[in-house]
């Protein structure tokens, strides 16, 4: 039986924002959850996301904002992923995110956003189902 | 406290009390945990008695209030002479709009000011910089030059209020524009009360805002207290910060030892540089978090005020018991608020400010409840302000000084919480020091794995998040949340496009070539700062003159 490809998953903070609490906490936990996680770090344009998900074949890319900045980063990202035709990666978000903008986000595409609070648990569980499968 | 024969009196009568009453009443009904423990993983006893502080000597470990070391507080009178300093963090959009939020705060009773920079100001860059898309006056006011500080101090007298700026890697450029108002409004430098944060160590480990590789951003800072202590008497020239150490998820113990050691490592630069000690410690201020265990996090502060003055004293040889006193500002845990029921939120923050004012605090910010979610609103920031009211003015607990003194928990945890801290300073020690710790990302990593640990007994529920992990409900979600136009971002940048035109290009092009060269040379940049920003030298284009000649700092990354 052909062994199934691990999940990669590039977790990013776009803009200047410095809290990277979360987004390391999650790196461990999907590690630990059987993923392969490559964390960018900080200070990311959204052209520097989509590039390392293009050189990383990553299936799912994680957003992390707490500075207020998802409404411009998360749809540019997924335009840029449209533009460079990788419509199967799915994008989800974290952080400072008020529920009134979880409509326009998911409009633009993104599969999931995550609030402060969320059990990681159900985060790991998304994504294992809305992952794209390939073997 | 206690001499011989009264302790073997309370021995004897605990153990009476232990074999038949408790025994009994354990038999009965057993406790809701087998082991409870702080969240600085420290075992928390059933019961203390003065067995558990039978060794206190008194003078040596406590002392009186404005006497070494220090434990009791920093002034002889406390809060009975007068409270903290009561400052909330603000600032927003446009230089205009933060101002007019400064004004409202000090018309409701507001005594200091504090005032959030946005981050591409805190980053370096200007607002019309491709880092700086989506994110000018986001978290904070945009300042770009001399003029967005001019109008963000519009009205406010500098002699008058004090001001407390949030900004690290450009401290110097920002404190140099404070300065050049100050020339303008005619207002001489002894004059001026506030505080710059200016410490880059924390920025390096573990909030992000770095500019520059950490020695050369140490001579910035460096450079910085000096020119304060020569010029700005009054001025606090850096706050050595925990509070992000403890919201990047830290214990409390390690809240309080990182930040020693990021103290350690600025006085031994500043004696480093030929400076005596007394001249720059009293001008050292300090800045902590506060979570909701009240009795915990009033127990580290004073064994953080303690493990000071020792260092000062010990280490540093400091003969001034100015040097010697932990001074600090506290705001309550940014990190503790839930976007789940957010009204709850308002309690904690009840809770936290009460153990700023019983752990001895000179300045607080007490968060607004709405802040897991967007930027304070004015009615949550008012609620925040009031809330701090009331401890100071209705809760007693400033009516006397150091209440919880002599209590044998507090004191057992003061003195387990100093030998943590102690356990750590010794082991950065052993490791070469506080810079060799954070590039052997050793502080990085003890505290990531603090982070870890809480989150799994979040989600085991061994440790109770109200509204997270019990007591859930729906609730609805906050409406009327505070937003800030992305056409900020436009505006600062069309206007920093005709400043740039109308400036004297001769004079901004001498300015920055003089910074180049001081920069170059070892005397202090402070003066060429504030030349430069005089002559309507961007943050920006100031930054980048020093991007140029020491690089940028970029972390290893690890999780």
């Amino acid at each position: 039986m052909e062994r199934e490809r691990k999940i990669r998953i590039v977790l990013a903070k776009p803009g200047l924002d410095g809290h990277d609490r979360g987004a390391k906490l999650l790196a461990r936990i999907f590690m630990e959850a059987g993923m392969e996680v490559i964390y960018t770090g900080l200070r990311q344009t959204p052209e520097m996301i989509v590039e390392t998900a293009l050189q990383e074949d990553a299936d799912v890319i994680g957003l992390s904002s707490l500075s207020g900045v998802h409404n411009y980063f998360f749809p540019r990202v997924m335009e840029l992923l449209h533009t460079k035709d990788m419509k199967d990666v799915i994008v989800v978000g974290g952080g400072i995110i008020p529920s009134e903008d979880i409509p326009q986000l998911k409009e633009a595409g993104i599969a999931g956003i995550f609030g402060p609070g969320t059990p990681t648990g159900d985060i790991v569980q998304f994504i294992r189902t809305h992952a794209r499968q390939r073997n | 406290m206690f001499d011989k024969k009264e302790i073997e009196e309370i021995q004897a009568t605990r153990e009476k009390w232990e074999n038949e009453k408790l025994q009994k009443s354990l038999a009965r009904e057993k406790e809701r945990k087998e082991v409870f423990t702080s969240i600085s993983g420290t075992p928390i006893e059933r019961l203390y008695t003065p067995l558990e502080t039978a060794e206190l000597h008194y003078n040596e470990k406590l002392g009186f209030p404005g006497d070494y070391p220090f434990t009791r507080g920093v002034q002889p009178t406390m809060y009975r002479g007068r409270f903290w300093t009561m400052r909330q963090y603000a600032g927003f959009g446009s230089a205009r709009e933060s101002n007019e939020r400064y004004r409202y705060l000090l018309d409701q009773g507001q005594t200091g000011l504090s005032v959030a920079f946005d981050l591409p100001t805190q980053a370096g860059y200007d607002s019309d910089h491709p880092l700086s898309m989506g994110e000018v006056g986001k978290v904070g006011v945009a300042v770009d030059y001399i003029g967005d500080m001019r109008l963000l101090l519009k009205d406010i007298p500098l002699d008058k209020v004090t001001t407390s700026m949030t900004i690290n890697a450009p401290a110097t450029v920002l404190l140099a524009m404070y300065l050049a108002i100050a020339d303008e409004q005619g207002v001489s430098y002894d004059k001026l009360g506030g505080t710059v944060q200016n410490d880059i160590l924390k920025e390096i480990t573990v909030r992000g805002q770095y500019i520059y590789p950490p020695v050369p951003s140490m001579r910035l800072t460096v450079d910085l207290i000096e020119y304060c202590f020569k010029n700005v008497p009054k001025w606090n020239s850096i706050s050595i910060s925990g509070y992000h150490i403890r919201e990047a998820g830290s214990t409390a113990a390690q809240e309080a030892a990182f930040t020693i050691a990021d103290g350690i490592a600025y006085v031994q630069a500043c004696i480093d540089r030929g400076l005596d000690v007394d001249k720059f410690a009293p001008r050292l201020s300090f800045f902590f978090n506060a979570f909701t265990n009240v009795l915990e996090e009033t127990a580290k502060f004073r064994a953080a005020r303690r493990y000071w003055a020792k260092v000062m004293k010990e280490r540093f040889g400091a003969k001034d018991p100015r040097s010697m006193m932990l001074r600090f500002h506290v705001q309550t845990g940014g990190v503790t608020l839930t976007a789940q029921q957010p009204l709850n939120n308002i309690v904690r923050v009840g809770l936290q400010a009460y153990a700023a004012a019983l752990g001895g605090c000179q300045s607080l910010h007490t968060n607004s409840y709405d802040e897991a979610l967007c930027l304070p609103t004015q009615q949550a920031v008012t609620v925040a302000l009031r809330t701090q009211q009331m401890v100071a003015e209705e809760s007693g607990a400033t009516d006397t000084i150091d209440p919880l003194a002599g209590s044998y928990y507090v004191e057992d945890l003061t003195d387990k919480i100093e030998a943590q801290i102690d356990a750590y300073i010794q082991k950065i020690d052993h490791m070469g020091g506080t810079l060799a710790a954070i590039e052997q990302a050793f502080i990085q990593q003890e505290i990531q794995q603090s982070a870890y640990r809480y989150q799994k007994e979040i989600e085991s529920k061994e440790r109770v998040y109200v509204g997270i992990n019990k007591y859930t409900m729906e609730d609805e979600p906050l409406k009327n949340l505070l937003r800030v136009d992305m056409k900020v971002g436009e505006a600062e940048a069309s206007k920093l496009k005709e400043m740039r035109v109308r400036r004297d290009g001769a004079r901004w092009e001498k300015a920055l070539q003089n910074l180049r060269q001081v920069t170059l040379s070892d005397q202090n940049v402070m003066p060429a700062v504030i030349e430069a920003v005089k002559a309507d030298a961007t943050i920006g284009e100031i930054c980048d003159v020093w991007r140029a000649i020491y690089g940028e700092y970029k972390p290893k990354q690890f999780f």
